[in-house]
């Protein structure tokens, strides 16, 4: 069952990110980007993330989203262009891509057979915020410290142009 | 068939049910209440004080011609009714209505039901692209900034109960309400204008008067529902009543202790909870204006926001001063 | 097999099936039992009842909308650091209290330096 809905929703993913880049109407890929969204959460449900699953909703699908779809609206990209020409830039990006694939298919090999059961709280909200406060804080502190920037940021940004 | 696969099937099917009758009756409920206060009778034709009324809505609008206009965008138009539809009614599967009755009481169920709360802007805004129409579109921009702003709120006021008793599982945290307190009668101080907060902020959601900038039919004809006939149309009507639902019911299980209550069972007292806050909700709707755009932002990034953070902060002091 | 911690998700995968089955019948029934009599003037738009106006509907807008997304996600980020500390803060005590203290800090830093610049105004 559970391989099944794996298989089933890593499919979908990735019939989904296809469509992101193949989409001519950026409206599409917006569309398709939010499958996407939805599909790795469903994944991470499956690995027992439980909370990375609902934040993925949460934070992309809701937040990250909807910025995407406001900067569409902003650059009033809304309607279909033209059909895809064959450039450097592009043939670039496609070879890029590839290696990259490579070498995370390489990089993943020695973590694909899981055997051993996680333990009842793994992936829940307790057992992160538990290490996150005490182990990694200085980390979570710079964090804030880097949304401080980013609203600063967002505000220059975004004021400037008024 | 395994047991739990079972009770899981059964009570999801039974949790859709429940929630869309609650929806029918919320529509006649709804009609008779405001014609009462407007000293009017309401729906009495269909069926014993208009009780089939709803059932006749349905009937009419199955007949109607389903219209996509010209250049109309076809395929997001008639995709995003039934999302709508589907977010409204996913949250509804984490509720628990008593401590038994209870589709899927999952480890992250308040994130879950405000991860639900978030997308719900997508259809939304995909309606008033797609249709093609200046004020669908329009009521679609607002519709989304509305609801991303009250989200900061939401999250903030709803961490209220997850600090008072650190779960994030809603049956978790309605236990709690019943061994101790209910979370607006102690500690009231935080409790009460959290709650307060949190249903203004859940009502913004779902774009309800006061907050119904975005379909507000004197400058905007419909909003987003402008172009749909049909079905379509009554999905995202009928999307709206049971996110009202919905809220109510996870509203009263966070702060006013779910099933908890004396001498009836409490499937009762959850049911009894969530109608006396949906009364509210129209209470309110019938008896307000609508809000101007700029109050709207202004209400929710200048009061709600900064009375959350203090709220969070107080809600933290009380558990350390007083574990 | 499915492990234990995956069975909530059942029932929830059970509910968001139905709703979104059920939302897809209902539209593909009215398509099917709806009267199908198109003419021209039913199929423009209808905008607000009269000639629609001209011009596509999908114009640029507002950059006040972009400055509310990108405040939320800023907030939204910021919100949702503190979930984890919520649940664990009766475990952490004082010490919680203390380094969520540091985090709410720059928070509300943050908030006063948007208001200040007027970021929270809707109309500007």
């Amino acid at each position: 069952m559970t391989t099944f809905l794996f298989y089933f929703f890593a499919i979908l993913t990735v019939v989904a990110a296809a469509g992101v880049i193949a989409a001519r109407s950026p409206m599409y890929s917006a569309m398709s980007l939010v499958g996407t969204f939805f599909c790795l959460a469903a994944i991470y449900a499956l690995l027992l993330a439980h909370t990375i699953a609902v934040l993925q909703v949460l934070v992309y699908a809701g937040a990250i989203m909807v910025l995407f779809l406001f900067v569409i609206m902003l650059l009033s990209l809304g309607e279909a262009v033209g059909p895809a020409k064959v450039t450097f830039p592009r043939v670039v990006g496609g070879i890029a891509s590839a290696v990259l694939f490579a070498f995370l298919v390489v990089a993943a090999r020695p973590f694909v057979p899981v055997g051993a059961q996680p333990p009842p709280s793994f992936g829940t909200l307790q057992s992160i915020g538990a290490q996150l406060y005490t182990q990694w804080l200085a980390p979570f502190e710079a964090v804030s410290l880097r949304v401080l920037v980013a609203r600063v940021g967002a505000v220059v940004v975004a004021k400037s142009r008024v | 068939m395994s047991d739990g696969l079972l009770h899981g099937v059964v009570y999801s099917v039974l949790i859709v049910s429940v929630v869309l009758t609650a929806t029918a009756m919320a529509l006649w409920f709804e009609r008779k209440f405001a014609a009462r206060m407007q000293t009017r009778l309401g729906p009495t034709i269909v069926g014993p004080i208009g009780l089939l009324q709803p059932v006749a809505d349905l009937l009419k609008l199955l007949q109607k011609e389903d219209i996509v206009p010209d250049n109309a965008d076809a395929a997001i138009f008639n995709l995003v009714p039934p999302l709508a539809a589907l977010a409204a009614l996913g949250a509804a599967a984490v509720v628990p209505f008593s401590p038994s009755v209870v589709a899927s009481d999952l480890d992250v169920g308040v994130l879950y039901v405000l991860a639900i709360g978030a997308v719900t802007v997508l259809p939304i805004f995909g309606a008033g692209w797609s249709s093609n129409n200046k004020l669908a579109l329009l009521g679609g921009m607002r519709a989304v900034a509305q609801s991303i702003s009250y989200e900061v709120p939401l999250l903030l006021s709803a961490m209220v109960p997850v600090i008072l008793s650190g779960s994030l599982r809603l049956g978790t945290i309605v236990q709690m309400q019943a061994d101790h307190h209910w979370f607006v009668v102690w500690p009231f101080f935080i409790g009460l204008p959290a709650f307060g907060i949190f249903m203004l902020a859940m009502l913004a959601e779902a774009n309800r008067i006061p907050f119904d900038i975005p379909e507000a039919e004197s400058e905007l004809v419909a909003g987003v529902t402008t172009e749909y006939t049909g079905m379509k149309f009554a999905l995202f009507y009928m999307a709206e009543y049971v996110h009202t639902i919905v809220a109510s019911a996870v509203g009263a299980a966070l702060f006013l202790g779910g099933w908890d209550g004396p001498f009836f069972p409490g499937l009762h007292w959850m049911v009894l909870k969530t109608l006396l806050l949906f009364t509210a909700v129209y209470w309110v709707r019938w008896s307000l204006l609508r809000f101007r755009s700029d109050q709207l932002m202004g209400l929710c990034w200048k009061w709600l926001v900064p009375m959350g953070v203090l709220l969070v902060g107080a809600a933290a002091t009380w558990v350390v001063v007083f574990p | 097999m499915t492990p234990d911690a995956l069975a909530p998700y059942l029932p929830l995968l059970a509910v968001l099936v139905l709703a979104g089955g059920l939302g897809a019948i209902v539209s593909v029934m009215s398509a099917l039992l709806g009267p199908k009599r198109p003419s021209a003037v039913k199929s423009t738009i209808f905008e607000a009842g009269s000639e629609p106006s001209p011009g596509s509907a999908r114009q640029r807008f507002a950059v006040k909308f972009y400055v509310v997304a990108l405040l939320f996600i800023v907030f939204d980020i910021e919100t949702v650091f503190l979930y984890p500390w919520a649940v664990n803060f009766k475990a952490l005590g004082w010490f919680g209290y203390g380094e969520m203290a540091v985090f709410a800090v720059t928070l509300v830093i943050g908030l006063a330096y948007v208001w200040k610049k007027g970021a929270l105004d809707w109309e500007s």
